[in-house]
């Protein structure tokens, strides 16, 4: 058989190919976000094993402009990763069957947005009450 | 010049028909061309006359028949079920001969071999890595035990023909391996195509070779190797849905793996 002498395309920069690979490399980076979020819930932990007033201290940190704007910013990005998370999710599941008629995508992704708002709003309104 | 077909449908584009004897529309066709041992690729471009009719496939034609010979590209069917035609349209893997020219107007149209395959010559790749793995995944029915002729046919249920009728739609296209980022980053990963036949023969009733294609399912180019991209799904142009098997095999991978532990496992 003859040699073949292919041309091997390089990868470079491949996420910015198309925008669906950005959108791709974003869902990914949205959880370097969640790791920092799950930081500073534990360093809250470790201050409150600390004493009240360490944890006091701690709070007022969270009280600062520059927190509140990272807050603000978390938000956003959780935001994205939830809807991206149930956007992939009907994907990793074997079809679900309702009634003898498989449960379309777009159902599974819309059902699971609404849980996470639904859990997001049960949680904020239970700390308003305990606040 | 050649003249073009005639077509009813010319011009359409613009609601209305082009006078008789008008000059045809022009599209420009961008091609990355890449000749065996003639250094990297470069691309060559070419102005024809188009047809609202007309499909990329058909674009490439007129070219190879009319201005330039040497232009190499696969085809066969000119209706989607051969999977013979895939190639990078726009940057997006399609299959040739159902894009049509009237959806990428005014062009450019840029077209290229289908991303992560070596080139061989224009937009013809290497395929002989996805036949590979084709062959490794035992795409066929293997049957759980030896049946007789006299015993007769297999019959399935409506429920169970709809537990793999779906991945049994591919025509190993490998659109979704130009699509796969993990593909083209390592190789040797098995990719959405040849793991949604393994999945479409593992959900076969007749079938009784799971326990051997799920060792290539848990090895390091098996599933895992999946980033739940899911560009794959979106690009197939069966609806496949080839992430949908790859990543119902990370949870099947899963629980044989923790199967293991249950008493009488091995």
């Amino acid at each position: 058989m003859a040699i073949r002498r292919t041309y091997l395309r390089p990868m470079d920069g491949w996420w910015r190919r198309d925008p669906f690979f950005l959108r791709y490399m974003a869902r990914e980076a949205t959880s370097v976000f969640v790791v920092a979020y799950a930081l500073i819930l534990l360093w809250g932990l470790v201050r409150l094993a600390e004493g009240e007033a360490r944890f006091d201290a701690w709070l007022a940190w969270l009280a600062s402009p520059l927190s509140v704007a990272f807050h603000v910013l978390l938000l956003a990005v959780f935001a994205y990763h939830t809807w991206s998370w149930f956007a992939i999710m009907p994907k990793t599941m074997p079809p679900v069957v309702v009634g003898g008629r498989r449960l379309p995508a777009r159902a599974i992704t819309a059902a699971g947005v609404a849980v996470a708002v639904a859990a997001s709003a049960a949680l904020f309104a239970l700390a308003t009450v305990l606040a | 010049m050649p003249a073009m077909p005639d077509t009813s449908t010319h011009g359409a584009a613009s609601g209305a028909s082009p006078a008789p004897g008008a000059a045809p529309e022009r599209i420009e066709i961008q091609v990355l061309r890449y000749a065996p041992g003639g250094g990297a690729p470069a691309t060559q471009s070419w102005t024809i006359p188009w047809t609202r009719d007309m499909s990329v496939l058909q674009a490439l034609q007129y070219i190879k028949d009319h201005l330039d010979g040497s232009l190499t590209f696969r085809w066969s069917c000119r209706m989607a079920i051969c999977g013979s035609c895939g190639m990078m349209v726009n940057g997006v893997p399609r299959l040739g001969c159902e894009t049509f020219l009237r959806d990428l107007a005014p062009g450019p149209v840029r077209l290229e071999a289908l991303a992560h395959f070596p080139i061989e010559r224009d937009l013809v790749v290497d395929a002989e890595d996805f036949i590979g793995k084709l062959a490794k995944i035992k795409p066929y029915i293997v049957p759980k035990e030896p049946r007789g002729l006299d015993e007769g046919t297999y019959f399935q249920t409506p429920e169970e023909l709809a537990r793999y009728e779906s991945f049994s739609h591919c025509i190993n296209c490998m659109l979704c391996y130009a699509a796969c980022p993990q593909y083209g980053l390592d190789p040797k990963f098995l990719g959405p195509g040849a793991t949604a036949l393994l999945h479409r023969y593992n959900c076969d009733s007749r079938d009784g070779a799971r326990e051997e294609r799920m060792d290539l399912v848990h090895s390091e180019e098996g599933v895992w190797s999946c980033t739940a991209v899911g560009y794959c799904s979106e690009v197939c142009p069966k609806a496949v849905d080839p992430a949908s098997a790859v990543n119902q095999n990370k949870t099947a991978s899963a629980l044989d793996w923790f199967a293991r532990f249950l008493p009488g496992r091995k």
